[in-house]
């Protein structure tokens, strides 16, 4: 078997992504899914900013990096305008979890026909590794430097489980961390963005992914952590459609 | 479509479906709702989109996705909500994306009052949001000039693809008046080149952005755009302004009061004149060159409390001639009140100026 990149992303025109970050598993699962379904050529993504921005430089597909926490309502609106083409938003849990949860839920609401797909690593990637509303308990973190608590930082959110209770067309969650997981994450994605050619509303996949250089972790100690300390507190699997 | 009686905010949001406007999203605030609630049933009907957003942030980053993608797209507020406009309106500037925004501008800072205000001037006429930059800013007077403004705001806005404002209040959008408009427009929403479409072929892909990323030299590009925009998109109405000793200055409802006043005190033989800026930016320093050897000093009427328009006016004249403000705040000025402030300062009354 040769697995091939996809041909649509290419890393070497000026990417900066850390060594072991999700994200550049991520874009290439995107980019595997659009090959797939054969819609490259339609695709309009709808990024947010900082690390999550930075695929606008990787990929080949028409890209607008929107407002931090705005992808959401941005990808949105360019489904109102071209309702018959895929329309994906890309963004960080500091993005659609914390600034951006009322775009993330209003949207749910709606049931607006767009893929939410949620890099979830549980921190602020690119400001330096601030807290953010997914951080564990006990996490330490740049803002939380004596570890996360209920009284320092409040509870740690799981929309995925927030979500479950709405009518959306597609709920998922896989993590990044080894072979087995990253490919029922890339099975997903092709999941959603079918649901969403057929109509069928938001569908919506969080992916936990390490964030080496901010969890002060070498690559293959951050995917061991994701498997042993994440995956207990946000379970992975397919939770609607 | 023959003359009829209209509202100001539903000439406005009729006149948005007939410039092309085929997207729209916002959220209920006072004075602007009729626009919101007008649209709710015309876009369908005009074959647009409407989405009642979740707040005026969600709206205003809506009309950014839908104006990448080639729509002509708006949003409206006022007040509290027109402030939580300022984050998207910064992004439109930054990426280089042709939108237009309508304030309805009611009074106050905070909460303020649903009433009629002048005071988001120095807001609009600076540049809106963070950053280094200006808008469009178009003020209409009359229900009339809201419908013949907006048909011109889209063509303005793609022209410099910068995004442009449509400066109401809370008077003109709420007043009921005669009114007439244009036949409807469509564009293609594939007409340009840079909006994303879906990247074909081996073409390159689009990137909405901050456009600075991708050009070498950023500053000469923009400050070549807000010269091009003085230098062409300069709009106002001048009256008496040839013979007059104290020329009024003022845009909106308050030009309305204004006219009458120079009426009344050229009646009682005082000559008053008006300038009437319909672009507040760029500020119409064009219509000040028309002073004449007579002009002892100008005056600004607005509802503001600290005279946020004085400033223009002193610049658009050089400093050469002391600018007074009658500054009502809350209320609309009277025109009787205008010809006493006026008199006063003809008369050397007045010591101090705005400043």
């Amino acid at each position: 078997m040769v697995i091939k990149a996809p041909e649509r992303i290419t890393y070497t025109d000026g990417h900066s992504f850390c060594p072991g970050c999700g994200h550049g598993i991520a874009i290439r699962l995107i980019g595997e899914a659009l090959q797939e379904l054969a819609l490259e050529e339609q695709v309009i993504i709808s990024l947010d900013v900082a690390c999550g921005g930075m695929p606008i430089d990787v990929w080949r597909y028409d890209t607008i990096e929107a407002a931090h926490g705005r992808p959401v309502a941005t990808a949105v609106g360019v489904k109102m305008a071209r309702p018959s083409q895929p329309v994906i938003a890309y963004l960080g849990d500091g993005a659609a979890y914390s600034i951006g949860i009322a775009e993330t839920l209003h949207s749910a609401r709606r049931n607006d026909n767009i893929t939410v797909i949620v890099l979830n690593n549980c921190v602020f990637g690119m400001t330096g590794g601030q807290m953010s509303p997914t951080s564990l308990q006990g996490q330490v973190t740049s803002s939380s430097i004596h570890g996360k608590s209920m009284k320092e930082g409040g509870a740690t959110m799981d929309v995925v489980r927030m979500l479950k209770d709405m009518d959306i067309s597609y709920l998922a969650r896989a993590a990044l961390c080894d072979a087995g997981n990253i490919k029922k994450a890339r099975k997903y994605i092709s999941k959603a963005l079918e649901k969403q050619m057929n109509g069928e509303g938001y569908s919506f996949i969080e992916l936990l992914s390490p964030c080496p250089t901010n969890w002060n972790m070498d690559p293959g100690v951050a995917a061991a952590y994701i498997k042993e300390t994440i995956l207990p507190v946000f379970p992975t699997g397919e939770f609607i459609g | 479509m023959e003359k009829g009686l209209m509202k100001g905010n539903e000439a406005l949001a009729e006149a948005m479906v007939r410039a092309g406007c085929r997207f729209f999203s916002g959220y209920p605030i006072t004075p602007q709702n009729e626009i919101l609630e007008y649209l709710s049933w015309r876009m369908k009907e005009a074959g647009g989109a409407f989405v009642q957003s979740e707040s005026e942030l969600a709206a205003i980053n809506m009309v950014l996705g839908a104006a990448s993608a080639g729509a002509r797209a708006m949003t409206s507020s006022s007040g509290p909500g027109f402030s939580l406009l300022q984050e998207g309106i910064s992004y439109l500037i930054a990426g280089d994306i042709p939108a237009v925004i309508v304030d309805v501008a009611r009074f106050g800072s905070g909460i303020g009052e649903i009433s009629q205000g002048q005071c988001d001037y120095k807001l609009v006429t600076r540049g809106n949001g963070h950053g280094d930059s200006h808008l469009l800013v178009l003020a209409p007077a009359s229900v009339q000039e809201s419908v013949d403004l907006m048909m011109e705001a889209f063509p303005l806005a793609e022209k410099y693809r910068h995004p442009v404002i449509i400066l109401s209040d809370a008077a003109i959008g709420q007043m009921v008046e005669p009114v007439s408009f244009p036949p409807m427009e469509e564009v293609d929403i594939d007409r340009d080149d840079w909006t994303v479409k879906g990247c074909k072929g081996d073409d390159e892909s689009k990137k909405i952005t901050n456009v600075f990323y991708y050009m070498d030299d950023y500053n000469s590009f923009l400050r070549d755009k807000y010269q091009r925009m003085t230098e062409n998109e300069q709009r106002y109405e001048a009256i008496h302004v040839e013979d007059a000793q104290l020329v009024l200055v003022a845009y909106g409802i308050s030009a309305r009061v204004c006219k009458e006043a120079v009426r009344k005190a050229r009646s009682q033989g005082v000559p008053l004149g008006l300038i009437r800026p319909i672009s507040i930016y760029p500020y119409p320093k064009k219509a000040f060159a028309e002073l004449s050897g007579e002009c002892k000093a100008l005056m600004t009427v607005e509802m503001s409390i600290t005279g946020q328009m004085a400033e223009d006016v002193k610049l658009a004249v050089d400093c050469r001639y002391p600018v007074y403000t009658y500054g009502t705040g809350i209320k609309v000025p009277k025109s009787a009140d205008v010809v006493k402030y006026a008199v006063e300062i003809l008369e050397g009354k007045m010591d101090k100026e705005v400043f």
